[in-house]
């Protein structure tokens, strides 16, 4: 019933404001289904073709022409308008307003009425969804803690109560592929509620870093009863030590199965970045999963660089609701003359298709780090062979590759 | 409530850019939320490192050059009117534009202006010439490290000889729409907004 009620409530309140702009003939703008801009799909290749077909050229192979600058300079200004990037470290934009403020980027006509039920809304959410959820896991969670030597069934029971405590409405897709001891499970990573999602349907064994405060202490209590693996910040610099602790890990067939999220940092639930290649030169079978979340009910996406872990969780506890849908996608290997890279491109792009989310080549890591200058010199490269070498004008030149190895 | 974006743009303001540029009030608001979200300082302009930090247009080499275009001559910052103003060139032309007021001034995203945009790209010293020297920088800058000085150089003198028509051993920007009369300007500098 409840549900119900939040998914009506949200298409009611689109409906309301379209009409209320309507009644006042303001322009109400449809946010995000199309982009700002449509991109033309076309290549260096192309484009440098058709400019060289219809310039003016007393050559019969023209090295170079003063319009080649038309290609750089409009795809340029396309980035600054709408690029792949820096859109996936900030939150969704939403189709219809789910009735928080936090949600709320470019929603303007909102009526008397809208109000009244916002203000509904923050009253059921603060003053009776968010008591009730910390005070259930509070309470539950003292009770628990005097028992973490029954590994498993603790494991299972206390992440069922997380998942309780934030109303979280999981849907669990082919239960028959999920990960088995040996293996690792990869997922794109959205929030750390990602683990406690998982975790709600089977034992894995984290890995991550060492983090203070507040999730320094859970870190800390988890190891008590299940072997994770937490890595010092100076460890994770040496790839070796941790590929060694990961193997040895998988070894171990009693050892529940590594749960690793390969982007390495939280992206907005709309496309999945680089997986980095650690986990996968491992040599053991991968487990993808897909986790969507539905942000009708609540944006999940934690933005590290704007809330702290606290302020996240405040959030989410009186959000409406967190929907996801979780798919175990069939267990992937690594096959002859395939390298890690190639592997971890083949199972990002698994979990793109199935989650309905962009497969990108892109970094994580951009989120905090300047792009390497390399990705530039393959742009350069691959315009010099057009000035140059002649031969090579209707070469196939895969730039994408390029990008990947770095 | 009510979205941030909206709050601090003023529906004057909306008009004004409207009518000097030819954005529609939506096309006007989304670019302002664009606006916002690459300004990390909140300080309602943009600076020279807000642009670089957009990855696709780090690894674009004439990056720095484009980035250049927004910034007028001097200053270090841009303000969401002259973030506007530069992207106006980039609008489509529309056929009910090209029949308009002769006395009116020339609309931002003509064949001209295009052209110039782009004419400026080439001219480092915005002294309305192209010489020999900014040519072969902006080569330089297009095909980085894989083709030897000899060779920018030839190719820099054959663009130069063919362009050039009174001799000054450099491109003005007559001599540079006349290099350019038989592409399609139109198409090539021109941006599909939405909305």
């Amino acid at each position: 019933m409840f549900s119900f009620h939040a998914i009506f409530f949200p298409q009611w309140a689109t409906l309301r404001m379209e009409r209320g702009a309507k009644e006042k003939n303001h322009h109400l703008y449809k946010p995000y289904s199309n982009g700002i801009i449509a991109k033309e799909p076309s290549s260096l290749e192309q484009e440098i073709h058709e400019l060289r077909g219809s310039a003016n050229s007393l050559r019969s192979e023209p090295e170079f022409e003063m319009a080649d600058i038309f290609y750089f300079c409009r795809r340029g200004v396309e980035s600054i308008v709408d690029d792949e990037v820096t859109k996936r470290f900030s939150a969704q934009e939403l189709e219809s307003w789910n009735l928080l403020t936090r949600s709320n980027y470019n929603f303007r006509h909102i009526s008397v009425r809208l109000s009244a039920l916002w203000g509904l809304g923050v009253l059921i959410r603060y003053g009776f969804l968010l008591p009730l959820r910390s005070e259930f896991a509070l309470w539950h969670s003292v009770s628990f803690r005097l028992r973490t030597y029954l590994s498993e069934k603790v494991h299972l029971i206390c992440y069922r109560i997380c998942v309780r405590a934030l109303t979280a409405i999981i849907t669990y897709h082919n239960r028959e592929n999920k990960p088995k001891n040996g293996g690792i499970c990869v997922a794109n990573h959205t929030t750390p509620i990602d683990v406690i999602i998982l975790a709600n349907d089977g034992c894995y064994s984290m890995v991550g870093q060492v983090h203070g405060g507040l999730m320094g202490i859970i870190q800390r209590a988890m190891v008590k009863s299940s072997p994770h693996i937490w890595f010092e910040r100076s460890e994770v610099k040496d790839r070796h030590h941790v590929a060694k602790r990961l193997g040895d890990h998988v070894a171990d067939k009693t050892k529940q199965p590594i749960l690793i999220f390969p982007e390495g940092t939280c992206i907005n639930n709309t496309s999945v970045m680089m997986f980095k290649k650690g986990s996968f030169e491992i040599g053991c079978t991968v487990y993808p999963v897909a986790i969507k979340y539905d942000p009708r009910f609540g944006d999940a996406f934690w933005n590290s660089s704007k809330f702290g872990i606290v302020n996240y969780l405040l959030r989410m506890m009186s959000s409406w609701a967190i929907v996801c849908s979780v798919w175990y996608l069939p267990p992937m290997n690594r096959e002859e003359g395939e390298d890690a890279v190639q592997f971890a491109n083949r199972v990002k792009a698994a979990i793109a298709a199935q989650g309905g989310l962009v497969d990108l080549l892109w970094d994580g890591g951009l989120k905090r780090a300047k792009v390497k200058d390399a990705f530039k010199e393959e742009q350069q490269k691959l315009y010099s062979k057009f000035v140059v070498n002649k031969t090579c004008l209707f070469e196939n030149i895969c730039s994408h590759r390029c990008i990947s190895k770095g | 409530m009510g979205s941030r974006a909206s709050t601090l743009l003023r529906e004057e303001e909306i008009e004004e850019i409207k009518k000097e540029t030819g954005f529609s009030h939506s096309q006007i608001t989304r670019l302002y939320s664009r606006f916002t979200s690459l300004d990390k300082g909140e300080n309602g302009t943009l600076s020279r490192e807000d642009f670089q930090r957009i990855p696709e247009l780090a690894i674009n080499p004439l990056g720095d050059r484009i980035i250049n275009a927004f910034f007028p001559e001097g200053e270090d910052q841009v303000n969401f009117r002259g973030f506007m103003r530069t992207l106006a060139h980039f609008r489509p032309i529309e056929d009910n534009e090209k029949n308009k007021d002769p006395t009116a001034s020339e609309p931002l995203n003509s064949r001209t202006n295009k052209l110039l945009f782009a004419f400026r790209l080439y001219d480092l010293d915005r002294d309305d010439k192209i010489s020999r020297d900014e040519l072969l920088q902006v080569l330089r800058m297009m095909v980085g490290v894989n083709i030897s000085d000899e060779q920018l150089g030839s190719i820099a003198d054959r663009t130069i000889q063919e362009a050039d028509q009174n001799g000054d051993n450099s491109i003005s920007f007559n001599e540079f729409i006349k290099v350019l009369e038989k592409v399609d300007v139109e198409q090539k500098m021109s941006i599909r907004f939405l909305h």
